[in-house]
């Protein structure tokens, strides 16, 4: 079935509560550290207080004596028994060679290269004798200068020897002699350097995992807060642990929240693993938010230089990009990808830019590892082209909305210099959209208001795309992928007519006990209660690559789509056999079987009982049972895009700044649960708004050390920070997926912050403050105030 | 040292050390994990319960330092047959909860709001809800349903 067909079905559209929450509201949910196993001990870890140091010693003795304490682990302890955890992404260099992938141990090997890096690994029977024993733990280090800004890196001491000047790759993309040409002999060229800060992810639930392990059979589980269980495990057996796949089952069971920082596999994962068979127990640990700081993976931390080349019209001719991307002391699992393959073929944007030329320059620093945060590349390429875009606007002196008009791709299929084929959408009418939602009429009256009050007001536009459901998975491996990107779906009819789903992809909020549900009750014409949905645990459902790039409904869905295929086809066989027509003759619909141009009928739950009570069956031509699994690989990326005005009023006096109002326009393709999809933007634009008004991580230059290490540091947005939202959505179905669906997960955040800065620097501009980096804190905006009267 | 409390209406006996966070002795001794436990700094709120009727964070106070008191988690918001609170019902009917592992402090802490502020605006909700971080909704359908429950806790008193 095709994505027209779907839309039009009952329960596609429909914001149907959610079946999830119940147990959420109820105290019932089960995330990993409401679980104990029987045999249960807890482990804590010695983490690094130094950014970059060697070990010159690690002296357990006492600890090992202390009271409870079953073992201490430490970088000896692992030494031959496990290799270094993977990096699931080879970038080439422009020279031709591969990338720098220095060892990234499970414990500390003679050095530590961050404040929070594994030194050793304590288990007791309580956590507070493990913490008590940690601290017994005794550390002697020589202190290594560290150097934490991706500016610096080259200048720093080197982290590690196979990289002597920290310089893990130079990538590049495009064709630099026709950009260089047209640079040349450009009528404008608008240049801005630029800063995408570093955040640190902060799902509310910290990450926690216990190792357990079975004597009896040589079995492992792993209970894991993690988006994709299935490439957990993959790491985890293949290439650090050595252990046959089919002896481990890594279960992800409630998980909350991940926005990216729990796709990766972690050195505490693999620790707690090996140590349960060490130990003959389960190993539980679970993160304190401080370790949450130190140790999850981080976000962002780009400084680019970026060029657009304009005629005489404002028509782009040519970009020109220059970033150095920050990838921390070790490459994490999808680090690689982001600032490359995520990030510059993204910078085309929605325009019909000719030629663009992107150049990458990534770089080790004594900083946590930075990998994939929610929009992962694609925030760091529409907040570098969105704020480009609106400065040629004002350079030019044009609207924000006029440059973008001019330039915006408007026949498709669209082949981007950069790589992509965007198959659809309508950036124009979205545009459109957006300025009537966000009453662009009536901006001038609400600045003279503001002005009266002796405030500043902006207006600031950004005009998103984002590339979901990375795929297919050949393309990907050309380009350096280790994984494949595909995913799985298994539809599991019960003899009397319900349904059990088994998707790879894993829900941590986004809605997929219902969505998914939504799909199949309608695909099959039962109600909703009759499915229910299973994911997130290796040992029930076919081997899946999780979530994450806002590809479940595009890529899971297809999946899923794909099996409701054979569900129906083979159906169609035995209602053809029970009504004795030919199966030619049969038509499906509104969860009936009839034979064309008669009142003949079977209702599905018939069928699917004779599939299992084959007494009345064709079992010469046809096995018995309704049971199929599909898997999806897509042919091309999904292409979401929209547009988002943001209006702040600024306070001069103390450099406040409030979003006084944010209207968004999205194109999403199908959706499935307005609801769900409404809900999954506000989160992304409260992250990308985070972003651009209040979140930092800061480490101090000199020492290496976490300044913003705790919530009392970090700027998390709360409530009275933020508006409420006006959304709305165009659609044009996606084209090559069976849902017509592009992806709902990430465009918030995405798209957010250049509309935040933008307008910020609309407000700005006619105090003299022309360019501003993120994040516009009081702070900040006060002095970049204060500079300009200076 | 034996600490007693009523917990969701039945007494509960927990033999606690005296360094026991009260969130240690709700999810450790008494198993009642629907309170969670986000930071170390009392900031998150996922671990609010209500104490005496007040919202208190669990994590911030000693399970020694509330002997006699009644103590109502989320576990014990539903009626014994299992009908949702009006607040649980908002905040499921206005999709103000994604993941859920903010929702139950989300959910006692907005008990408390209503109570002391029957009639507060959005603008007074955000305020309100100023300790309790969450990470996926972005707030704005947690405000939708707290106004929600707000009007049914009203019409149903």
């Amino acid at each position: 079935m095709g994505a027209s067909d779907l839309s039009k079905l009952p329960h596609i559209g429909e914001s149907v509560r959610r079946v999830e929450d119940v147990r959420f509201l109820t105290g019932a949910g089960q995330y990993t550290d409401d679980i104990n196993l029987p045999n249960q001990r807890y482990a804590v870890f010695v983490r690094s207080p130094h950014a970059h140091a060697l070990i010159k010693s690690v002296d357990t003795s006492r600890a090992q004596t202390m009271p409870g304490v079953a073992r201490v682990f430490t970088g000896k302890d692992i030494e031959g028994k496990m290799n270094g955890l993977p990096c699931g992404w080879l970038i080439t260099s422009t020279d031709g060679q591969p990338m720098k992938e220095p060892p990234h141990p499970v414990l500390a090997q003679g050095k530590v290269r961050y404040v929070g890096d594994h030194v050793a690994m304590v288990v007791a029977d309580t956590v507070e004798q493990a913490r008590n024993a940690a601290e017994a733990v005794e550390v002697d280090y020589d202190v290594l200068p560290a150097v934490v800004d991706v500016r610096d890196a080259a200048k720093g001491t080197a982290l590690h020897d196979a990289a002597p000047d920290n310089h893990c790759y130079k990538w590049a993309i495009g064709d630099k002699g026709a950009v260089d040409g047209v640079f040349a002999s450009a009528a404008h060229v608008t240049k801005l350097d630029l800063t995408n800060n570093r955040l640190i992810p902060n799902a509310i639930e910290p990450r926690s995992a216990i190792g357990a392990y079975n004597r009896a059979n040589d079995e492992y589980t792993l209970y894991v807060a993690n988006q994709n269980p299935h490439v957990e495990r993959l790491l985890m057996t293949a290439f650090v642990l050595g252990l046959p796949e089919h002896k481990v089952r890594v279960i992800a069971p409630d998980v909350g929240g991940g926005f990216g920082s729990k796709i990766f596999l972690y050195a505490e994962d693999v620790a707690l693993t090996w140590a349960a068979r060490q130990l003959n127990c389960a190993v539980k640990w679970t993160a304190d938010r401080s370790e949450s700081f130190l140790s999850d993976a981080h976000g962002r931390d780009h400084v680019s230089h970026a060029e657009m080349a304009m005629d005489a019209n404002g028509k782009f001719l040519a970009l020109r990009v220059h970033t150095d991307a920050n990838l921390g002391a070790y490459l994490s699992t999808f680090s690689t990808a982001v600032p490359t393959i995520l990030y510059a073929t993204l910078l085309a944007g929605q325009y019909a830019t000719p030629q663009i030329y992107v150049e990458v320059d990534a770089w080790f620093t004594n900083t946590a590892p930075v990998d994939a945060y929610r929009g992962a590349g694609r925030p760091e390429a529409t907040y570098l082209l969105e704020r480009l875009v609106s400065r040629c606007a004002w350079d030019l002196g044009i609207g924000q909305d006029e440059i973008r008009k001019r330039n915006f791709i408007t026949s498709f299929p669209y082949q981007t210099p950069v790589a992509l084929q965007y198959d659809i959408g309508d950036y124009v009418t979205t545009m459109h959209k957006a300025q009537q939602l966000a009453d662009v009429a009536g901006f001038d009256a609400r600045r003279q208001a503001t002005e009266a009050k002796g405030m500043k007001r902006g207006i600031g536009y950004s005009s998103y795309i984002e590339a979901c459901g990375i795929a297919p998975s050949n393309i990907a491996g050309a380009l350096g992928a280790r994984a494949g990107l595909f995913e799985c779906g298994e539809v599991r009819v019960h003899p009397t007519g319900s349904v059990t789903v088994f998707t790879g992809s894993h829900s941590h909020g986004q809605g997929h006990e219902t969505t998914f549900a939504q799909v199949v009750a309608a695909r099959l014409g039962i109600p909703i209660e009759n499915v229910s949905v299973v994911h997130g645990d290796t040992g029930r459902v076919p081997f899946g690559m999780g979530t994450y790039g806002s590809r479940s409904i595009s890529v899971g869905g297809a999946a899923i789509m794909r099996a409701l295929d054979k569900i129906e086809t083979k159906a169609k066989k035995i209602a053809a056999h029970l009504m004795e027509a030919s199966e030619a003759d049969i038509d499906f619909e509104g969860g009936e079987f009839k034979v064309k141009g008669t009142d003949k009928k079977v209702p599905f739950g018939q069928v699917a009982l004779t599939a299992y009570v084959p007494h009345n069956y064709p079992l010469d031509k046809l096995e018995p049972g309704l049971n199929e699994t599909a898997f999806y690989d897509p042919t091309n990326f999904t292409f979401p895009a929209g547009t988002y005005i943001c209006e702040v009023e600024v306070d001069p006096a103390t450099g406040v700044v409030r979003v006084d109002r944010f209207s968004a326009v999205d194109d999403f393709g199908t959706i499935i649960n307005p609801m769900i999809v409404e809900g999954q933007v506000h989160g992304g634009l409260v992250q990308g708004i985070g972003q651009a008004l209040l979140e930092n991580c800061v480490y101090d230059k000199d020492t290496g050390q976490l300044l913003t290490g705790s919530m009392m540091d970090y700027a998390m947005p709360r409530a009275d920070d933020m508006p409420s939202f006006k959304l709305d959505t165009v659609c044009t179905p996606c084209t090559h997926n069976p849902l017509g669906t592009k992806g709902c997960g990430e465009a918030g955040a995405i798209g957010s912050p250049p509309a935040v800065i933008n307008a910020v620097l609309d407000a700005l501009r006619p105090l003299g403050v022309k360019e501003f980096d993120m994040p516009a804190s009081p702070s900040r905006v006060w002095s970049a105030i204060q500079q300009q009267k200076a | 040292m034996l600490v007693q409390f009523k917990v969701n209406g039945k007494q509960a006996s927990v033999d606690v050390a005296p360094n026991t966070l009260l969130v240690q002795a709700l999810r450790e001794h008494l198993r009642l994990t629907g309170t969670h436990v986000g930071c170390d700094t009392a900031q998150c709120g996922a671990c609010t319960v209500l104490v005496n009727g007040r919202a208190v964070k669990s994590c911030n106070t000693l399970a020694a330092q509330h002997p006699g008191a009644e103590i109502t988690t989320i576990e014990g918001l539903a009626a014994a047959d299992g009908t949702l609170h009006p607040m649980q019902a908002a905040f499921k009917d206005c999709h103000g909860l994604q993941c859920g592992f903010c929702t139950p402090g989300m959910v006692m802490s907005s008990l408390d709001l209503c109570q002391r502020h029957p009639d507060a605006s959005e603008a007074e909700i955000r305020e309100q809800l100023d300790g309790n971080m969450c990470r996926c909704t972005g707030y704005q359908n947690i405000v939708r349903a707290v106004q929600k429950g707000q009007a049914a806790m009203k019409a149903s008193s």
